[in-house]
């Protein structure tokens, strides 16, 4: 059972189609989901920019992408994957879903940030003479920053936990080793030393992210 | 300087609660240069009128005139540039956690698109003005409340308004710091040449600094005017707040109210019914303040042994300058409680509920 020189250049292999996936559909996420986040907070009534019905249909969406499970999610929009990378198997294919997925979760963390920021403060920069634009660019996000590191943080261990099925796809990376030559194969060992490596990057992404939000927070 | 025609302000019925009229017609002026009050109880409407002077609420119906122009004749882009002619000052100071002290200053400055180095020197002069000249680099978390509100204050005259609107702005204050926050809003009035309209609940604030003011009630202008003229006003509700006047009290023999001023000092009325007219004069309730800068008070007498040179012995101090009165159980507004319901400490209550705390809207 010594075949450690065999599977630990795999292992390495599946660890960094782990971080390129959850990587790159972070960048994306992020690149989308602030900006949903930030049309859902201020066309909610009362407040910065009130549109309800845009605002009502916009939750509906989110939630429709919330509520359906990372499985179903990767085969149902398996069409657009195509459309966008070319082919629906691959570590690049799996970035699409992942991104689909965590885009509203990301949305919502972000309107719940940016709804703690006080109106008081919305309404201080409005006296001043602020756009709207502005309001959102030098008020709610910087203000809420400290909150938004510490949703982003929460979607990267989210989008760990999802790339985990990447591998129903081909996708690869460590849940997918996991289950292929730990699980398939009877070898706890393999299971437990990715588990053992998952638990790691977690940890430390969190560790990470805690103590970037906390020293944004000035206090 | 601010012309407020008529103002009405209706917040349309919300998901079980009614419509609220929180501005019911006011009409108000407040001439170059003026420190104006208002103030009122708990829900009488005086927040959301300092808000319909800058538009943050746009009346109902209603003409808003600052500095000459008709703001509600602007649009949404006019409006937002003609706010930089107003300055705001908030109770709950609203400074950005995310900038030092000179950040926030800043902040208006580079809104309105100002250089850097301009903005540079700009912030310290304004922190110069408000004595936190070394405090630059602090966050709103590090400064105390009257520090927070000498910040907020600059950074309301970062822009140079003429006008500046202070709503509760030392209410969360303690009675120093508070006193420090007026002397400044007094400087920079007599420095600047402000406008200023200040919202308050606490009459003593309207004393220390006020020329003028207007007492509001359910949305409506009770009573308001040049304070000096207000308290000389017999029966006015205002003159009532700013100075209460002694209740009366079943006394025996006739009352007789004097109203105290500079010009109408006590001293001759009280010459001539105890003095020359040899009447037994008791004082039995009075008060004395300092109101706008100057000596103001109000004395119940308690006169036996009027033989019926009372009333004309009255009627000769009136025609010399004299203010007095007979006073009859009742005949005075008793002051209404101003006093706020305790606020949430900002910060703590939930984000939803401060958006509907501004203590003047129950929507």
């Amino acid at each position: 059972m010594n075949d450690w020189s065999r599977i630990g250049p795999q292992l390495a292999e599946a660890t960094w189609d782990t971080l390129y996936m959850v990587g790159v559909s972070t960048v994306l996420t992020v690149l989308i989901g602030v900006p949903l986040g930030v049309l859902l907070t201020i066309t909610a009534p009362g407040a910065l920019s009130p549109r309800p019905a845009f605002h009502r249909a916009l939750g509906l969406v989110v939630n429709l992408g919330r509520s359906l499970p990372f499985i179903i999610l990767l085969v149902l929009v398996a069409p657009v994957t195509r459309g966008i990378v070319g082919t629906t198997i691959g570590s690049t294919a799996t970035i699409v879903p992942l991104t689909i997925g965590a885009v509203p979760f990301l949305a919502r963390l972000v309107e719940t940030s940016l709804r703690e920021v006080s109106p008081g403060k919305v309404e201080a920069t409005l006296a001043m003479g602020a756009r709207r634009r502005d309001v959102v660019r030098t008020v709610l996000l910087p203000e809420a920053l400290p909150s938004l590191v510490a949703g982003v943080t929460v979607t990267v261990v989210a989008l760990i936990s999802y790339s985990a099925m990447a591998g129903a796809i081909g996708g690869g990376g460590l849940g997918d080793f996991a289950i292929r030559y730990g699980y398939q194969q009877f070898r706890t060992d393999i299971t437990l030393t990715t588990v053992a490596l998952l638990l790691v990057l977690v940890q430390l992404l969190q560790w990470a992210g805690d103590r970037w939000a906390r020293r944004l927070a000035h206090v | 300087m601010i012309e407020l025609t008529d103002v009405r302000k209706v917040f349309p019925a919300r998901r079980g609660a009614a419509e609220v009229t929180a501005v019911d017609g006011v009409s108000l002026s407040v001439a170059a240069g003026e420190f104006a009050g208002v103030v009122g109880p708990s829900g009488s409407g005086k927040s959301t009128l300092a808000r319909l002077v800058n538009l943050l609420e746009r009346p109902t119906s209603g003409r808003v005139v600052v500095d000459g122009q008709v703001l509600t004749d602007l649009d949404d882009d006019g409006v937002r540039k003609a706010r930089r002619t107003v300055g705001m000052v908030f109770q709950h100071f609203n400074l950005l956690d995310s900038r030092t002290a000179a950040g926030n200053v800043e902040h208006p400055l580079e809104l309105a698109g100002m250089g850097r180095a301009e903005r540079r020197a700009r912030v310290a002069d304004l922190l110069d003005l408000v004595g936190l000249a070394d405090r630059h680099g602090s966050r709103p978390g590090q400064l105390s409340g009257g520090q927070k509100q000498r910040v907020a204050i600059a950074r309301a005259l970062a822009a140079r308004p003429k006008v500046l609107l202070c709503d509760e702005a030392t209410s969360a204050l303690d009675p120093a710091s508070t006193a420090g926050v007026l002397d400044l809003l007094r400087q920079v009035r007599a420095e600047l040449g402000l406008t200023v309209l200040l919202i308050t609940h606490e009459m003593a604030v309207v004393r220390a600094v006020c020329d003028s003011a207007v007492l509001l009630g359910s949305g409506r202008v009770v009573d308001g005017g040049p304070l000096a003229e207000v308290l000389t006003r017999p029966h006015s509700p205002l003159a009532a707040q700013l100075l209460p006047a002694p209740s009366v009290t079943d006394s025996r023999g006739d009352l007789v109210r004097i109203t105290v001023t500079e010009s109408a000092p006590e001293g001759r009325v009280l010459r001539t019914l105890a003095g020359e007219l040899g009447l037994d004069v008791e004082i039995v309730g009075g008060s004395v303040e300092t109101v706008a800068g100057r000596r103001f008070g109000r004395l119940l007498l308690a006169v036996t042994g009027d033989d019926g040179r009372l009333d004309p012995a009255l009627q000769r101090l009136r025609d010399g300058g004299s203010l007095v009165e007979r006073a009859r159980p009742g005949d005075e507004p008793v002051p209404v409680d101003l006093t706020e319901p305790e606020p949430d400490p900002a910060g703590q209550a939930p984000a939803f509920a401060r958006l509907l705390d501004s203590p003047d809207v129950q929507r």
